[in-house]
């Protein structure tokens, strides 16, 4: 390890390793932004970052070293020695974008990794600071691709038809002078496949779960929290097992159940369920809140007279509020989203909610941008909730631990 | 006088608030038994129990009432008939009755001896049924003029029916030829080694995929907040529409991933992601990782706020390198999270069902424990195999959750 801590092999080698990971990302961005083939070139990648890579790491030239760095890059790509191979069809206003884009990106990032390096051998600070930037750099990018792909591979094909898909799997762009022709597989979902009416079951039974599993889980916790009983230790370790249980093994017996007392296509029978899947999780995390707040307050609630019942009401569930948002949002969030249950007790497409409607979507008959137009339909509500509230959500989910 | 003590047993006071307690929990309990003890032991009953998909819609008799010949003035002879049959081709049913009210105005002839009347009432008694036994009672009757002012035929008044079957889930015949089914055979051993590798590997991958992106967002910049909303969003869409878009990203005929690697020159022709082994097997394991990274992230990044920066500046004091005080300073302090998330994110994903099933069904070597359940009941349509699977699943929980107690009460807080 010494040995390498010198920055005429540090500098190149991120240099390189910085150049492929740039140019795959402006192929794959541009790939995906225009449809004409976009291809990194591993070993043209490897050289060139090298080479300013060095150069940049032992500040040649300065600034105007750094420019002359990036119009050579762009020269090199025009002229298909670079570290990005642009194939013919793409327009020549594109290709320079693209050379012009992974020029100034890589050298300005660059000057960032390499920020700290002095010529000749290197502190282990100097030198792990430079691979942590670097690394840090891959992981925005990395992490920032596989979340954001899939996402827009959904989106974006809900706005196609099926023989654009077909042509080129990799054009995404959007021809906006078609106006609500994009939408059109959105109005045949609302239209044809009853999608109104399935948005409106999922959000009717999410909220009835809702309320069921507070109207259960409020007292329940407080009980666990704050009152003292045999066997208390006991109830709140076996909440915690029954998260342990895997819905499949549930599922079974309730479908025969289900099947035989002809429960099963109802309304009612779905919301029978789904609370109880989610009262042990908002029991759980109720409790933790509950047992934070100062028990005080509640003594001297019950010392001017309130009964137990009305300690609940009057003190505790006013100064809980914000757990109760995180616990609502966070019941929502996995009733609207449950499949399975939905998807074995459900085949009246009447009743259908939407996860199990979109599962009705999935055949061969029927376009694939509809299915995906479906899933577009079920995730926006679901995000909008999400970005909306993030800070109640997100302290839902860690105080909610790991259903899921 | 007496002595003063301090008082035994429990108080009036705390027996209310026991009681209480229990009020308060009662709800719960009954809803819990309800749905999730109960379906248990049903679990474990059926299991035993040689039941198949058709059996669970027990056998009935059948019956449709029609009126034949004329029936237009009065003296006309009809007759009434009824025809009934066993619905089921398996099942016998034992002591069939059924009765039904003759309409005013008709007047019964001849009855079949199996029957008698009383007033208007008819009851017939036909005694057991063979599996797919069927009769036609037929029963000669003349108009009345009461019967044409009434304007009743006899198909107005509904036949009742009565007759016991057998029913599979509830008589006691017992079986063990389901957990033989399952266990027979190399097709367990392959189940049973999908499910440990995605298991494994999932989990693993999942802690590690997340630690690396708590490391990234521990830092306050600018966009932060937007960076950790974005990368929460693989948890928190619906499961089906991320497999479908990862099915579509991914299709071998049309999907933009193959076209893209293609290009790239990676592969020459599409590769058929989910669809062939163990290619199918990884990609759900990513799939997995992939979904369930956030969560671990989350954890990761709130504990990791939670770590004094006094101990960094310290060690950067003494000269320690960004690598040693990760590895010396925030490894230990993370340890205990990392081997609660492990635990609890194993049992989740040796859970896990929905994913593998939207995504491949379980084929391409791909079925898991959970799936198997699925394809047992209702691919295969035998649910005693399929509760057999349950019970195995359930034993190896039983076991996992001995550990998981064990180190939930040392970590307290999760």
């Amino acid at each position: 390890m010494k040995a390498l801590r010198f920055n005429w092999f540090t500098s190149p080698v991120l240099g390189a390793l910085w150049m492929v990971v740039l140019s795959t990302t402006v192929a794959i961005i541009m790939s995906f932004a225009t449809g004409d083939p976009f291809r990194p070139h591993i070993l043209f990648s490897l050289l060139w970052g090298g080479v300013i890579g060095f150069a940049i790491g032992h500040r040649m030239g300065g600034r105007i070293g750094e420019l002359i760095g990036g119009v050579a890059l762009v020269a090199l790509i025009l002229l298909n020695f670079g570290p990005l191979t642009i194939g013919e069809l793409a327009s020549p206003f594109v290709a320079i974008l693209a050379a012009v884009a992974l020029a100034a990106a890589f050298v300005l990032s660059g000057r960032v990794i390499l920020d700290d390096l002095v010529p000749g051998a290197l502190t282990r600070h100097e030198f792990e600071g430079a691979v942590i930037r670097f690394l840090t750099g891959f992981g925005y990018i990395f992490f920032t691709a596989i979340v954001l792909i899939p996402f827009y591979v959904m989106v974006m094909t809900s706005f196609k038809n099926q023989s654009e898909l077909m042509q080129n799997p990799l054009d995404f762009s959007i021809d906006i002078g078609k106006g609500a022709e994009l939408f059109r597989s959105y109005n045949e979902l609302f239209s044809q496949f009853n999608f109104g009416t399935y948005l409106f079951n999922s959000f009717f039974i999410s909220v009835l779960t809702v309320f069921i599993t507070l109207a259960f889980a409020i007292p329940g916790a407080y009980a666990v929290a704050r009152l003292r009983f045999q066997g208390r230790a006991a109830f709140s370790r076996s909440i915690l097992l029954i998260y342990m249980v895997p819905m499949i093994v549930l599922a079974l017996p309730i479908y025969i159940a289900f099947s035989m007392t002809g429960l099963r296509n109802s309304f009612w029978g779905i919301v029978m369920i789904y609370p109880v899947t989610t009262i042990p999780v908002a029991l759980y995390m109720l409790q933790g809140y509950f047992r934070g707040l100062p028990a005080e307050v509640e003594e001297a609630g019950l010392m001017d007279g309130l009964s137990r019942l009305a300690v609940i009401w009057k003190i505790t569930l006013p100064l809980s509020l914000p757990a109760l948002a995180s616990v609502s949002l966070y019941v929502f969030m996995i009733a609207w989203n449950e499949f399975l249950l939905a998807f074995m007790l459900l085949d009246d497409p009447s009743k259908f909610t939407l996860t199990r409607g979109i599962a009705a979507l999935n055949s061969s008959e029927i376009p694939r941008q509809h299915l995906m137009a479906g899933s577009v339909i079920a995730t926006v509500p679901i995000m909008a909730l999400f970005l909306g509230l993030e800070r109640f959500m997100t302290k839902g989910l860690t105080a909610g631990s790991v259903k899921g | 006088m007496a002595e003063l003590q301090p008082p035994v047993g429990t108080g009036p006071l705390a027996k209310r608030e026991a009681r209480l307690a229990w009020g308060l929990l009662f709800p719960t309990i009954a809803a819990v038994a309800l749905v999730v003890v109960l379906p248990l032991l049903a679990i474990f009953w059926i299991s035993f129990k040689p039941v198949e998909l058709g059996d669970l819609r027990a056998p009935e008799v059948t019956l449709r009432e029609d009126i034949r010949g004329d029936a237009e003035k009065v003296g006309d002879t009809p007759t009434i008939r009824y025809r009934l049959r066993n619905s089921s081709q398996e099942q016998p049913i034992t002591g069939v009755t059924f009765a039904d009210v003759v309409p005013e105005g008709l007047v019964v002839q001849e009855l079949d001896e199996r029957c008698a009347l009383s007033a208007r009432d008819l009851t017939c008694d036909l005694g057991d049924w063979e599996p797919g036994a069927r009769e036609t009672l037929t029963i000669p009757v003349t108009v009345e003029q009461a019967y044409l002012d009434n304007d009743l035929r006899p198909q107005d008044s509904p036949a009742t029916t009565t007759g016991t079957s057998s029913n599979v889930l509830t008589n006691s015949t017992f079986t063990l030829e389901n957990f033989s089914r399952i266990f027979n055979g190399d097709e367990f051993v392959e189940v049973l080694w999908v499910t440990l590798f995605y298991t494994v590997f999932g989990t693993i991958g999942a802690l590690l995929v997340g630690l690396f992106a708590a490391l990234l967002l521990n830092k306050s910049f600018k966009g932060q907040g937007i960076l950790r909303g974005l990368y929460l969003f693989p948890y928190v869409a619906p499961v089906i529409a991320v497999a479908f878009a990862w099915l579509i990203l991914f299709d071998p005929f049309s999907g933009s991933a193959n076209a893209l690697l293609i290009q790239m020159g990676v592969t020459p022709q599409a590769i058929n992601f989910f669809g062939e082994r163990p290619l199918a097997l990884i990609m759900v394991t990513v799939f997995e990782i992939w979904r369930y990274f956030p969560l671990s992230f989350l954890f990761i990044l709130a504990r990791m706020q939670s770590i004094d920066t006094d101990m960094y500046e310290a060690a950067d004091m003494d000269g320690a390198s960004p690598f040693q005080q990760f590895w010396y300073l925030s490894v230990p302090q993370l340890l205990g999270i990392l081997s609660v998330l492990f635990l609890l994110r194993f049992i989740w994903t040796f859970n896990k069902f929905d994913d593998i099933f939207l995504l491949t069904g379980g084929n391409a070597g791909t079925r898991t424990l959970t799936v198997n359940v699925y394809e047992q009941a209702f691919a295969v349509s035998n649910i005693g195999a399929g509760a057999a699977v349950a019970v195995v699943i359930f034993g190896c929980l039983l076991t996992f959750s001995i550990f998981f107690l064990k180190y939930i009460s040392q970590e307290e807080g999760l």
